[in-house]
C-alpha cells in the first residue's frame, strides 16, 4: 500500500513522540535526566583517567583534546544506529505491536529512523555536559567563539542523515534475524568504534585494517567535529592533513550517499523477505 | 528425546536443594554454548573493548604491562556482565516470561535457583573469559610474571564468589522492580566498570575513592590479580594482596549471607504487594 506524502511526516513525528516516551516515561524526568547523562559520563571518565595515569593529567595536550571529542561525539553513533534497529526488538519482541504498525498507514523505515530521534536527543543531552566538563574543568583548548558553527552544524546533519541510514540497514538485519537481533547495534558500533579513528589516530592501526577505516562515512564525520571546534588538530595528526575542510565535507557526502542508498534498499529488501517468510509477528521469547 | 533423567523419587531436603542447582545451571552451561553465535558475540564484544583500550596506550606510549592491564580487565569485565544481566536482573525477566510464579509454586528453594544460575553462568562465563585472555595475550603479546599461583586461585575464587554473592543480593531486590529494572542495570553497568578500574590501577584513584569503590569483590580481585601475575604488578597495587584476600573473604561472607536473608524478605514483601506476576510493559 503506498503511503500518503501527509504521512510521511505523521509516520516520523508519531514515531519520535512514542520513542521518547518509551525511552523517558519510566522514571521521573529528574531520575530520566540523572540516567541519561550518568552512564556517557563514566564511560569517557574512563578514557580520561587513562590518559590522565599516562600523561600525569596533560589535558591540554592535543592528543587529549583528540580523544576527548572523538569519544564524546561517538555517543552520537552508538545511540542513533541501535535506536533504529532497536525498534524492531522492541516492538517485535516486547511490545509485540510491529504487526499492528505494519497493518497501519505508516511508512516504516521513517517511523524506524523517528524512533532513533528520542536516542538522539537523549544523547544530546550527555555529550553538551561532557563538552562543557571537557572545556571548563579539564581545559580542553576549545575556544567557544572559534569553534566553526557553520561546519559543526554541517556535520551533525550530514552525520545524523547518514547513521540513520546505517541503523536502518542494521534493521533490515534485525527484522530477519532471531537470537542476533540484541547484538547487531552493539557490535556494529563496536566494530566502528575501533575502525574509525575516534580514540586513536588511524595511524595505529595495521596496515590493512586501516584502509577500512578510510571507507566508513564516520571517520570524516569524528574528523569534521573535531577541526569544527579544534581547528589545528589536523596538525597534530598526520592522517588528514592533506585534506582541507571542504574536501573532508564532500567525502563525508560521498561516502553517506552510498551508506544512505544501501542502508535504503537494504532494508526495502529485507523488509520484503522479511513480509514473505512471516517474520513481522515472529516472536522467540528471547 | 530424554535429556534430564526422569524423576522417579519425590526429593527433599539437602538433595532437592543440590537437584534444584544443578537443573537451573544446565540451561546456563548446555543452553549457551548450543547458540554458536552468543559465544561468538559474547568474545567479540569484549574483545572490542580490549583492543580500543590497548590501542590507546599504544597511542599514549604507555609502559607495556598496562596493556596485560587491559587484557585480565576485558577478560573480567565478562563476569560483571554476566553477574548484571545474567544474575541481577534475572529474576525481573523470568517474571517477565513468566516463569517466576513458576517457581515460587514448586517446591525448589529460591535460593538453590539463584545458586544454579551462579553455578551455570560461572562456568560459561570462565569458558568466554578464557578466549579474552588467550587471544588478548596473543594478539598483543602480553608476558605475564607469576608470583603465587596459591594466591591467584584463592583471589579468583574469593572474588567469583563475593561477586556472584553480590549479584545473588541484587536479584532479590530486583524481584520488586518492573520495567524500570533494565533502566536500572543499563545505569549501573559503566559506573562499576569505572570503579572497579577494569583499565587501569585503582591506586591512581583518591584513597577513599579506591576504597569505597572495594565494596564491589571485582576492584580488589583485579587489582590482587594484577599484583600477582605483572612485574610492576606489585607498584601499582591498591593494597597488599594478602589483606585484599582477608577483604575478599569477608565480602563473601557478607553477600552471600546477605542474598539469603534479603531473598527471604523480598519474596515476602513482593508476595503481600502482588509483585510477583507482575509484567508492566
Amino acid at each position: 500500500m503506498k503511503v500518503k506524502r501527509t504521512n510521511l511526516w505523521q509516520s516520523f513525528r508519531t514515531a519520535t513522540w512514542l520513542g521518547w516516551k518509551i525511552e523517558s516515561n519510566w522514571t521521573d524526568p529528574f531520575l530520566f535526566f540523572i540516567y541519561s547523562v550518568v552512564k556517557p559520563i563514566t564511560g569517557a571518565s574512563i578514557i580520561v583517567i587513562m590518559f590522565s595515569v599516562i600523561t600525569h593529567a596533560d589535558f591540554t595536550s592535543p592528543m587529549f583534546a583528540f580523544m576527548f571529542i572523538g569519544n564524546t561525539f561517538y555517543q552520537y553513533v552508538a545511540a542513533i544506529m541501535t535506536g533504529v534497529s532497536w525498534a524492531i526488538v522492541d516492538d517485535r519482541e516486547h511490545y509485540r505491536t510491529l504487526k499492528y504498525i505494519y497493518t497501519a498507514p505508516v511508512h516504516i523505515p521513517l517511523y524506524l529512523i523517528g524512533r532513533g530521534v528520542a536516542r538522539f536527543l537523549t544523547a544530546t543531552f550527555a555529550v553538551i555536559i561532557l563538552m562543557v566538563f571537557g572545556i571548563f574543568v579539564l581545559h580542553i583548548p576549545i575556544q567557544i567563539l572559534n569553534v566553526n558553527w557553520g561546519l559543526f552544524l554541517l556535520a551533525m546533519v550530514l552525520g545524523a542523515v547518514m547513521l540513520s541510514m546505517i541503523g536502518l540497514l542494521l534493521a533490515g538485519i534485525a527484522l530477519n534475524t532471531v537470537r542476533q537481533n540484541f547484538f547487531i547495534g552493539d557490535v556494529v558500533a563496536g566494530s566502528f568504534f575501533l575502525l574509525c579513528g575516534v580514540i586513536y589516530p588511524l595511524d595505529i592501526l595495521p596496515n590493512g585494517v586501516r584502509q577500512i577505516g578510510y571507507l566508513i562515512p564516520i571517520t570524516y564525520w569524528i574528523e569534521l567535529i573535531r577541526r569544527s571546534f579544534v581547528g589545528n588538530i589536523a596538525q597534530a595528526f598526520p592522517t588528514f592533513t592533506q585534506f582541507s575542510d571542504l574536501q573532508l565535507v564532500l567525502i563525508l557526502l560521498g561516502t553517506a550517499v552510498v551508506f544512505g542508498v544501501i542502508g535504503y534498499f537494504s532494508f526495502v529488501l529485507f523488509d520484503q523477505r522479511a513480509r514473505e517468510k512471516g517474520f513481522i509477528d515472529w516472536s522467540t521469547s528471547y | 528425546m530424554q535429556i534430564l533423567p526422569q524423576i522417579s523419587r519425590k526429593a527433599s531436603g539437602l538433595k532437592l536443594f543440590i537437584m534444584t542447582v544443578l537443573g537451573r545451571a544446565y540451561p546456563r552451561v548446555v543452553g549457551t554454548q548450543r547458540e554458536v553465535s552468543w559465544l561468538l558475540f559474547d568474545v567479540l564484544m569484549p574483545m572490542g573493548g580490549v583492543i580500543g583500550y590497548v590501542l590507546v596506550y599504544k597511542a599514549l606510549k604507555a609502559p607495556e604491562d598496562y596493556v596485560g592491564f587491559v587484557v585480565v580487565g576485558g577478560a573480567m569485565i565478562a563476569f560483571w556482565m554476566n553477574v548484571l544481566w545474567s544474575m541481577s536482573s534475572q529474576l525481573y525477566w523470568e517474571k517477565e516470561q513468566g516463569n517466576l510464579a513458576l517457581y515460587i509454586i514448586s517446591p525448589a528453594n529460591l535460593m538453590a535457583i539463584l545458586l544454579g544460575m551462579a553455578v551455570g553462568g560461572l562456568v560459561a562465563t570462565t569458558i568466554r573469559a578464557t578466549f579474552v585472555i588467550v587471544f588478548g595475550s596473543l594478539m598483543f603479546h602480553v608476558h605475564y610474571v607469576l608470583t603465587s599461583l596459591w594466591q591467584l586461585g584463592v583471589v579468583f575464587v574469593l572474588c567469583m564468589i563475593a561477586l556472584y554473592g553480590m549479584g545473588m543480593m541484587a536479584s532479590s531486590m530486583f524481584l520488586l522492580l518492573s520495567r524500570e529494572a533494565w533502566h536500572i542495570a543499563n545505569l549501573v553497568q559503566e559506573p562499576v566498570s569505572l570503579a572497579s578500574g577494569f583499565y587501569f590501577p585503582i591506586k591512581f584513584f583518591p584513597f577513599w575513592v579506591a576504597a569505597a569503590a572495594s565494596f564491589i569483590p571485582l576492584t580488589l580481585g583485579l587489582d590482587a590479580m594484577r599484583q600477582l601475575i605483572f612485574t610492576s604488578g606489585p607498584t601499582l597495587g591498591f593494597i597488599s594482596v594478602s589483606l585484599e584476600i582477608w577483604i575478599l573473604l569477608g565480602l563473601s561472607v557478607v553477600f552471600v549471607a546477605g542474598a539469603r536473608l534479603l531473598l527471604k524478605k523480598m519474596e515476602n514483601l513482593a508476595k503481600k504487594e502482588g509483585r510477583l506476576t507482575e509484567a508492566r510493559r
